[in-house]
């Protein structure tokens, strides 16, 4: 990149706290306060909070926005309810992935978009190449959202009691839009980590006093290497890794956010004809016996060939085992089959698993 | 602050290695297993493996990476520390007193080249 490191709203905070930080996506981060391991059982079995303000915001308004939604968008937000968020990707025309996002609907004119920090300057280049002929505005609003992600089974309560904020009747994956201290921010059902959770979007003034309520009232900071764990052990795919401008979302095995049924969106074309024809390659969970760990990049072989590569591997810190996601050549993907990964010097024997190998716990 | 024995020799890799005869004890240092964090496993070679001066000979890993062993001597492994497959927590307590790997050295001259506490200090504090 060659820029200047960029910096969130919390940045002081996790200097203050000792974070261990690092660049990720063009900003110093934090990656662990106390510990991975300490962080993700925090957030599997009470309550944490992560610092996610670097994550980009655009907000596509007008007569159009729905019809452009659509048309950039691989999910159907046709008709959907205000409050209600989906999730899916953004497309090449070959079929390719710009980027995965959260679209959230605010009204009938009006969508809010919710996409990678890594992303942002491509991503809104691209919505804003493609709204040609669509009557609506696009703004970049990332400079000015801070973002917490509050996440664990115990989110709703330190939410409702530390912060004051009523969401215990927010549906998973829906949102609301609150009025606090003269401000209009926004509260969703959603998450990373395939706990309960809330993400809270706001000013920077705002997003420094909830992150300072919160460590207040006892909620633990989590840093990105837990947020990768987290997200990891429930199958969900990170840009960059399971998902690419190399990568269909139907390769990636998120064919379920796919509406090919939609009349038009960019990429429907290509997805159709790759879903018609079969992928020749798809992400697959893999588990290993042994001890070795599985890393980004790893080749994937059954007899001495190379079928594929991990994408994501860690020893589960909620189970305990080696497993990985892969992007696995067909026919080696079917469950059960079994591969080998190169490790260093040495192969591991793995079987093909199901991609989640924690059960979410999600509040539905 | 990390610690320095002051009883042995580094790499710039952070690797330790103290001498017994024509035996080079190996293992990661105090600053190393801090970096690192949590340590949940070591790749261990095998007796028997044979090392160049530089050669990875295994890796260290924390939950979130792999970090490559550097083998700061060439020779043959006489003894792995199998103490380590179980209980890899061991070199966060202990980095020093948890040694990895034992070579047989083929040159030890080698070690004339590694650093000294005081150096290797320094290199910990520049980096």
């Amino acid at each position: 990149m060659g820029e200047e490191i960029k910096v969130t709203c919390l940045h002081d905070r996790h200097v203050g706290l000792g974070a261990q930080m690092s660049p990720f996506a063009g900003y110093d981060m934090p990656i662990q306060y106390r510990g991975i391991a300490e962080e993700h059982n925090a957030v599997r079995n009470a309550v944490g909070v992560f610092d996610v303000s670097h994550m980009g915001e655009v907000r596509v308004k007008g007569p159009d926005a729905e019809r452009f939604v659509n048309h950039i968008f691989v999910n159907d937000v046709t008709g959907a309810p205000a409050g209600q968020i989906f999730y899916g990707m953004m497309c090449y025309e070959n079929g390719g992935t710009v980027d995965d996002l959260l679209v959230y609907k605010v009204s009938d004119n009006e969508f809010f978009l919710v996409i990678n920090a890594a992303n942002i300057d491509k991503d809104v280049e691209w919505i804003m190449r493609n709204a040609e002929g669509f009557d609506v505005e696009i703004e970049n609003e990332s400079p000015y959202y801070g973002e917490v992600a509050v996440q664990g089974p115990g989110a709703e309560e330190a939410v409702e009691r530390i912060l004051g904020l009523p969401v215990r009747d927010i549906p998973f994956y829906n949102f609301v839009t609150l009025r606090v201290d003269d401000e209009d921010i926004i509260v969703s059902r959603t998450g990373y980590t395939g706990e309960d959770g809330f993400e809270i979007y706001g000013s920077h003034e705002f997003t420094q006093r909830v992150w300072d309520k919160l460590m207040e009232g006892g909620v633990e900071p989590c840093g990105l290497g837990c947020r990768d764990t987290l997200r990891f052990e429930v199958g969900l795919p990170l840009y960059g890794d399971e998902l690419s401008a190399d990568i269909t979302p139907l390769e990636a095995s998120l064919s379920m956010f796919v509406k090919l049924d939609k009349p038009e969106f960019i990429g429907r074309e290509a997805l159709a004809r790759q879903k018609a024809e079969g992928v020749s390659r798809r992400i697959v969970g893999l588990e290993l016996e042994g001890n070795a760990i599985p890393r980004h990049g790893y080749p994937v072989e059954v007899d001495g060939r190379q079928v594929g590569e991990i994408t994501t591997g860690y020893r589960s810190i909620s189970t305990g085992r080696s497993v990985a996601m892969a992007m696995i050549d067909k026919p080696y993907d079917k469950l059960g089959t079994e591969v080998e990964v190169r490790i260093r010097r040495k192969t591991f024997p793995a079987k093909v698993v199901k991609k989640r190998f924690y059960d979410k716990n999600y509040k539905k | 602050m990390s610690k320095i024995d002051k009883d042995v020799r580094y790499a710039e890799s952070h690797e330790w290695v103290r001498t017994e005869g024509d035996i080079a004890v190996i293992g990661i240092s105090d600053y190393a297993q801090h970096a690192l964090g949590n340590v949940v496993y070591v790749d261990l070679p095998e007796v028997g493996d044979e090392f160049q001066a530089g050669e990875e000979f295994g890796a260290v890993e924390s939950v979130k990476a792999a970090s490559d062993l550097i083998c700061p001597v060439s020779g043959e492994v006489v003894e792995v520390n199998e103490e380590l497959a179980d209980t890899p927590e061991r070199l966060n307590v202990d980095a020093y007193s948890n040694w990895i790997i034992k070579v047989r050295m083929s040159d030890p001259s080698e070690v004339d080249a590694l650093l000294d506490p005081e150096a290797y200090a320094k290199l910990c504090a520049d980096e």
